[in-house]
């Protein structure tokens, strides 16, 4: 099991968000639900400029046995996607937290959420795996 | 062994000579409305043809040729003469939209038909123009919908389904303008009564059941889940998939059920052609008869006999669903089978298909397989789940799947109901002989041992067929999906 | 008790193993007032003579007559190869390809459709099919409402020349998601359609469905509709006829960027008229729509050894994954036409496909001549057609109708029924099945009634 990077915050839904120097925040979903989903096949990513809302659908994450979608944790609009992930789905399940992020937004304010630290979403998997 | 592409085969010039007029005639149509460019058809002889497709047909399995325990599928023996009978050329070279009175044949066998299904499910009418299960769903749930708003509640709109429903509920709920409302499943298999009464209420349009359930389980509350759903105002409606199991023993409309769809590719022996054609007629109750989809064949006193129910017969039907009345030549084996199997016959048609289900479960649960419900009688199918040697021999639902190629049997449904961990849904039907039942058992056996004796080597199953393992990702990621020439 | 096969002997040992006295213990978990004791209603059993002889009368009793009648099913030749190999039973009694290692006859058959299919239209991707040239549209409808994104309107434009009942089944199926169906006006001359609805851009459609041939057999501007729609943010949804696509422009290449989906009755390719059905519904698109699509696909891929073969792909979109959010619930859909769809094109090929076309067109047209000879019968739109044609009558069409009925020709469609507004109208159809005498006989016929 991959080490939970430091510096991001965690959703029960397995998305991360990464807080940027520039106040925009970096979403993506994390090694755990990247393996339960498979080698990926297509990503289906928001446009920029797009407005999302907490909860409402932001992607969805396509493999051979499951297409998940992936919701937005924070309400905001979209600054850019990654759009190597049309050609190279695998990124997702080969670097989750680093060349697998799914979408960089401008949040409509600062508060991260319902989000919770490494330790907490670790327990979480914990008791997942129980 | 790859077969080429019948592309592949082809040579410029050559074609069928025998099959197309012997001229090319002109026609009037000015060059505007024209292709620039002949469209991309293969160009082979009629010999190369027959061979190319022949030897397609031979890297299948088929009911045919090998034993198919397909869970829900219902892959019994599909006769012959029902084939035969239906291609007859007044049947086959009869346009739909010909005159009633030069179709009184066809008619009489779709009254007859229609006539037939009513008795045995126990329903007040039957439409047959759905053309699959899922057709007949959405007919279904599109009746329940026309049934709430004529009363005045179009609000109803939350459809209730089992988390072990067949994806078509749920997908058909959706398309036709509903939410779906998911209900847990006890570790027993029957529905969790309290989670039933907490789901329903005011806009309650009506619940989706197959029972015996997708978990080969007979739904032992369903009185009591009828009176829940219909205490709230919601209808009841049954999936007929699984209508094998109770075929001659119990009848839907005797459960309360308001409205059925019934498989004709599986409960009535139609074949399932690779894909279809299929037919799912649908039955209901006297609530929703009027809205049933048209056309229906209704029989008078007078000349011709036999006529169409339209529009404006009905004129709070749900409406059409397909641009004549259905899989008609579907309708017609169906009628042949129920003609062959007669009163008696349909009421054996359960009786052996459970007792075949039974004595497999017996027999895979002696040899040390783990059941999905041990305490529980099979209907006319059972799951076994590899949930504990997938732990302890790493050896999982698919690779029993792919091994069971190797040993001449078609493999049994996987990994459905998504509930049961690496289960195999398992349903011989009554066709099968007791030995056939017996070879499956031990080849069964024979793959649990070499998963412990040699794992790597089941994993690389199947060897023996065409093509090995085939590598899904691939296929979605560089889509390939039609033949381009370069 | 036909097709099973257990003997007493059997029965007996079977209950041993399964460890009960008899097979009613079996349904012990049955409430037992549910459970019946007979089953009324149902006549007794048949053996395969009786059943056999029954059959025969009543085909006999609908067969004899010379039909003449189109309207969205075609009666074309048939090679004996087709339903002789369609009818296999490793092909008539296999299962969905699910098991792909064991289906490779029935995958690959089904690549080699939707290559045809592609190719046909002109478009980059098939489906494995869908119920029906009718289900096809409602299907096509929802499609172009999920992939128009640049729209909220639920609104499809229909050109005047779509079939009527393709309407009303699109509006069955695609209603209770809010999808609202109207027509294009018909011009009376040309019996195309009057783009007018179109051009008033008020509330822009989400899609336009052009049907080509149009059902009275006249030619819309396919070229003008469509780029008038994409000019309008809708998408285009084509109808057509499989058969006149050997000859006619191909979808893909209507107007500047071409239709988006194409769909329609896949009938005429080998497919008998067998009653109304089993038909089969053709579906296609540019490769920008298609995770929007329907219905199974087939890829090409390769195995373990590196060897090439075939299997479902892009089940994600479909019911048994996504459930719910499905892009539709269709499961089974109708593999068997296919399977001949595909034998009939690779014996007819793009040559023999032409000929099937224009022979068909050539004698509905010298069909028309012979009958407009007569007194009291002409054209209704002038323009070109393909293989139909709509014919004014000085009378009532009914009883014309069953005069020739009773001297053996289905004549045609009466319109005066579904389309008030054409008068006392027939819609008459002839293809390549049909030779000079045939042409003769109808118009001796008809000659003699309308005297």
């Amino acid at each position: 099991m991959s080490e939970l990077p430091g510096d991001l915050r965690f959703t029960s839904e397995h998305e991360w968000l990464r807080k940027e120097e520039d106040g925009s925040v970096t979403i993506g979903i994390t090694d755990h639900a990247q393996s339960a989903l498979g080698d990926l096949v297509f990503v289906e990513l928001p446009e920029a400029g797009q407005e999302l809302e907490a909860g409402g659908e932001m992607a969805v994450v396509e493999s051979v046995k499951a297409a998940s979608d992936v919701y937005a944790p924070i309400s905001g609009t979209v600054l850019e996607v990654n759009a190597a992930l049309a050609d190279d789905p695998e990124k997702i399940n080969a670097d989750p937290y680093g060349e697998g992020w799914i979408v960089r937004m401008q949040p409509s304010d600062d508060d991260l959420g319902d989000t919770m630290d490494p330790d907490a979403y670790q327990e979480l998997l914990d008791e997942l795996e129980s | 062994m790859h077969e080429p592409l019948i592309f592949e085969k082809s040579r410029h010039g050559r074609r069928a000579y025998a099959q197309a007029p012997a001229d090319r005639a002109e026609c009037d149509i000015p060059a505007e409305f024209l292709r620039d460019e002949p469209p991309m058809l293969p160009e082979a002889s009629e010999l190369q043809v027959v061979r190319h497709f022949t030897r397609l047909s031979q890297q299948n399995f088929s009911i045919d040729t090998h034993f198919y325990p397909l869970g829900s599928c219902t892959m019994k023996y599909n006769p012959r003469a029902c084939n035969t009978l239906a291609m007859l050329p007044g049947f086959v070279n009869r346009h739909p939209l010909g005159p009633e009175r030069y179709g009184q044949g066809f008619l009489a066998c779709m009254h007859e038909l229609q006539e037939m299904l009513k008795a045995v499910t126990g329903m007040k009418a039957v439409s047959l123009t759905p053309m699959a299960g899922a057709q007949g769903e959405l007919t279904g749930v599109a009746m329940i919908r026309a049934y709430h708003v004529a009363r005045g509640e179009p609000h109803r709109l939350e459809v209730i389904v089992p988390d072990a429903a067949h994806g078509t509920n749920p997908a058909t709920a959706t398309m036709c303008g509903c939410v779906v409302r998911e209900l847990p499943t006890g570790r027993d298999g029957d529905i969790d009564l309290d989670a039933l009464r907490r789901a329903v209420g005011a806009n309650t349009a009506g619940i989706m059941l197959t029972n015996p359930s997708t978990l080969g389980v007979f739904e032992r509350n369903i009185t009591e889940v009828a009176a829940i759903v219909h205490g709230a105002g919601g209808l009841l409606y049954y999936d007929g998939a699984n209508l094998n199991a109770i075929l001659g023993k119990v009848r839907p409309g005797d459960m309360e059920f308001d409205v059925i769809h019934m498989n004709l590719h599986k409960t009535f022996s139609t074949p399932h052609g690779g894909g279809g054609p299929g037919s799912g007629a649908v039955g209901v109750g006297a609530r929703l008869m009027p809205f049933l989809p048209i056309p229906i064949v209704g029989k008078r006193e007078g000349e011709p006999e036999y006529f169409w129910l339209t529009e404006e017969h009905m004129p709070q039907s749900i409406g059409r669903l397909s641009g004549f009345m259905g899989n008609a030549g579907v309708l017609l084996r169906a009628y042949v089978y129920m003609r062959m199997l007669g009163r008696d016959g349909m009421r054996r048609i359960a009786e052996f298909a459970t007792l075949n289900a039974n004595y497999l479960m017996a027999r895979l649960e002696q040899a040390g397989f783990e059941l999905g419900f041990p305490g529980r009688r099979a209907s006319h199918e059972f799951i076994v789940t590899l949930k504990r040697q997938s732990r302890t021999l790493n050896v999982t639902a698919m690779d029993v799947a792919k091994a069971l190629l190797d040993h001449g049997f078609h493999a049994p449904t996987t990994y459905f109901p998504l509930l049961v961990p690496e289960c195999l849904l398992i349903e011989p039907t009554e066709t099968e002989t007791r030995e056939m039942m017996d070879r499956f058992a031990d080849a069964m056996i024979a793959i649990l041992h070499e998963a412990e004796t040699d794992i790597q080597r089941l994993k690389g199953a199947p060897y023996t067929l065409p093509v090995r393992r085939l590598d899904d990702v691939k296929a979605a990621r560089n889509l390939d999906l039609a033949w381009k020439r370069s | 008790m036909p097709f099973i096969p257990h003997t007493e002997e059997d029965i007996g040992d079977m209950l041993a193993a399964i460890g009960v006295p008899d097979v009613e213990s079996l349904f012990d978990e049955i409430p037992k007032e549910l459970l019946i004791r007979d089953l009324d209603g149902i006549p007794d059993a048949l053996s395969e003579m009786e059943i056999s002889r029954l059959m025969r009368a009543r085909a006999a009793k609908d067969s004899g007559l010379s039909c003449f009648i189109g309207a969205g099913a075609y009666e074309h030749h048939i090679p004996a190869v087709v339903w002789d190999i369609a009818t296999r039973g490793e092909f008539y009694s296999a299962y969905t390809p699910y098991q792909a290692e064991a289906s490779q006859g029935t995958l690959q058959t089904i690549y080699e459709y939707q290559s045809m299919i592609a190719s046909l239209t002109g478009l980059d991707a098939s489906n494995a099919s869908l119920y029906d040239g009718a289900s096809a549209l409602a299907e096509a409808a929802l499609m172009a409402v999920r992939a128009n994104r640049g729209t909220k309107s639920r609104r499809v434009l229909l050109a005047a020349g779509v079939n009527d009942t393709y309407r009303k089944v699109a509006a069955a199926i695609a209603g209770s998601q809010g999808l609202t169906f109207e027509r294009m006006g018909l011009d009376s001359t040309t019996g195309a359609s009057d783009p007018g609805a179109l051009s008033d851009a008020e509330d822009p459609p989400v899609a336009v469905v052009i049907q080509q041939p149009g059902f009275f057999g006249t030619l819309e501007s396919v070229h003008e509709l469509t780029d008038l729609a994409h000019s309008q943010g809708a998408l285009v949804i084509a109808v057509v006829n499989p058969t006149s696509l050997a000859i006619l422009a191909a979808p893909g290449r209507w107007g500047k960027q071409g239709a988006d989906i194409a769909c329609g009755e896949g009938q005429p390719l080998g497919v008998p008229l067998s009653s109304g059905g089993p038909y089969f519904g053709f579906m296609a698109c540019r490769n920008a729509l298609l995770r929007q699509m329907p219905g199974r696909i087939v890829g090409r891929t390769t195995d373990l050894d590196g060897n090439p073969g075939f299997t479902l792909t892009l089940q994600a979109r479909e019911q048994h994954i996504r459930r719910s959010k499905a892009t539709s619930n269709i499961c089974t859909n109708q593999g068997l036409m296919v399977t001949a769809a595909t034998i009939y094109l690779s014996l007819l090929g793009q040559e023999g496909l032409a000929r099937v076309a224009l022979t068909s067109c050539r004698r509905t047209a010298e069909l028309v001549e012979l009958l407009c000879s007569i007194e009291g019968i002409d054209r209704l739109f002038e323009g070109p057609h393909f293989h139909e044609c709509a014919l004014r009558l000085d009378r009532p069409t009914g009883p014309v109708l069953e005069a020739l009925a009773e001297r053996g020709i289905l004549g045609g469609i009466d319109l005066s029924g579904t389309h008030p507004e054409l008068g006392d109208a027939l819609l008459v159809c002839a293809t390549e099945t049909k030779t000079k005498a045939d042409l003769e006989a109808y118009r001796d016929a008809l000659r003699d009634i309308m005297s």
